[in-house]
């Protein structure tokens, strides 16, 4: 199997992030992140810089203590894998809030574009379906992508979004993870818990 | 659970903290406080499937304003010790409770290397270690790891000997 991603992943980004409002954002590590930078740096997208598996796990405990606010997750497909029996844990939690995009070029392109599973037979949207999410999606077009925009908003929704494996240039967001603690934190108006 | 009970008592000291959230991987030592955070209307109880869920969990939440605490057994703590770095890097408050096998009556040695390595690992990983053996003072000593992990925030872990707990019984 080889990948057929044609989607530019900065175009997917901002799209998927315009008028975020108070959209709450994490990124996972890698392009990802970067993706959400370049799309709009934010105090509200908290982008992660390691903890890799990490970024849905991240998402659903953000969406249980922000119940009234809407939680996505971007991240990548490397990410994504490392972290599956998140898939289980958040579909049995079942957050109405929360929804996942994964930006999937079928490579772990930070290491040198290897291949990863999902270019190896792997289906992360049927994963996720098989773990007992409501809804998942695949978009392969920026028609799909807007309508995708919508739904991540709305539902509790997997989104994976066929991307190109084309290498683009790093757009760095800060990287201090208690700067992009509190920068979050001050916009929430979260003094302490 | 009976009321004076000592895992009554850990229970209270984490609704005395404000924990929200309780992430956990099944453990025995830990199936009364599963069973109360199931139970109580103010607390989320999220299963995971393997024990570094529970680190982003509690980031998540802190994140979002909420406390939240991780409930394992020490063959857990090895799952976890890259995400770690999430808490210690972005300097938000980590508290786990974890009970302790291979070290007390322990009949299953897979148990073992990891039980030793567990507070040696977690200190390694840039955790507080407090360890409590008795059911006098496991209360206080999660209440006052509570205080310190939310209040200055810091990761602290709060290890439950697997004398306190009660050595798993394999009778045939």
């Amino acid at each position: 199997m080889i990948n057929d991603g044609t989607l530019d992943r900065r175009a997917v980004a901002s799209v998927l992030l315009r008028d975020p409002a108070d959209l709450l954002v994490v990124t996972g590590l890698g392009a990802p992140s970067y993706d959400a930078a370049a799309a709009g740096d934010r105090a509200l997208n908290f982008y992660l810089w390691g903890a890799m598996g990490g970024a849905a796990m991240v998402g659903l405990g953000l969406a249980l203590a922000q119940p009234q606010r809407r939680v996505l997750v971007l991240t990548g497909d490397g990410e994504m894998l490392m972290g599956m029996g998140s898939l289980a844990t958040i579909a049995a939690a079942a957050p109405r809030n929360l929804a996942i995009a994964v930006l999937d070029n079928a490579r772990f392109g930070e290491t040198g574009s290897q291949h990863s599973h999902t270019g190896l037979g792997t289906d992360l949207a049927a994963v996720a379906s098989a773990c007992g999410w409501p809804s998942v999606a695949v978009a392969r077009d920026m028609d799909e992508v807007e309508a995708l925009r919508i739904r991540l908003r709305r539902e509790m929704l997997f989104a994976v979004l066929r991307i190109s494996p084309a290498e683009l240039p790093r757009h760095l967001p800060p990287r201090d993870g208690a700067l992009l603690k509190d920068r979050f934190h001050w916009s929430l108006g979260i003094a302490s818990a | 659970m009976s009321a004076g009970s000592w895992q009554a008592r850990v229970y209270a000291a984490l609704k005395l903290a404000r924990i929200r959230q309780v992430g956990y991987v099944p453990d025995a030592g830990h199936a009364h406080l599963i069973e109360a955070a199931h139970a109580d209307p103010d607390m989320r109880a999220v299963v995971l499937t393997t024990e570094e869920e529970g680190i982003a969990l509690t980031a998540g939440a802190w994140l979002g304003g909420e406390r939240a605490v991780l409930l394992m057994q020490s063959s857990g703590v090895g799952n976890c010790i890259n995400m770690l770095s999430l808490p210690v890097n972005c300097r938000m408050p980590f508290l786990t409770l974890v009970t302790m096998r291979g070290e007390w009556a322990e009949f299953n040695p897979w148990q073992v290397p990891m039980g030793s390595a567990t507070p040696t690992v977690l200190a390694a990983a840039g955790v507080q270690v407090r360890r409590a053996d008795s059911p006098a003072d496991v209360a206080e000593i999660v209440a006052a790891s509570a205080a310190l992990a939310f209040d200055s925030a810091v990761a602290v872990a709060v290890l439950f000997s697997q004398r306190l707990v009660g050595a798993k019984g394999f009778e045939k």
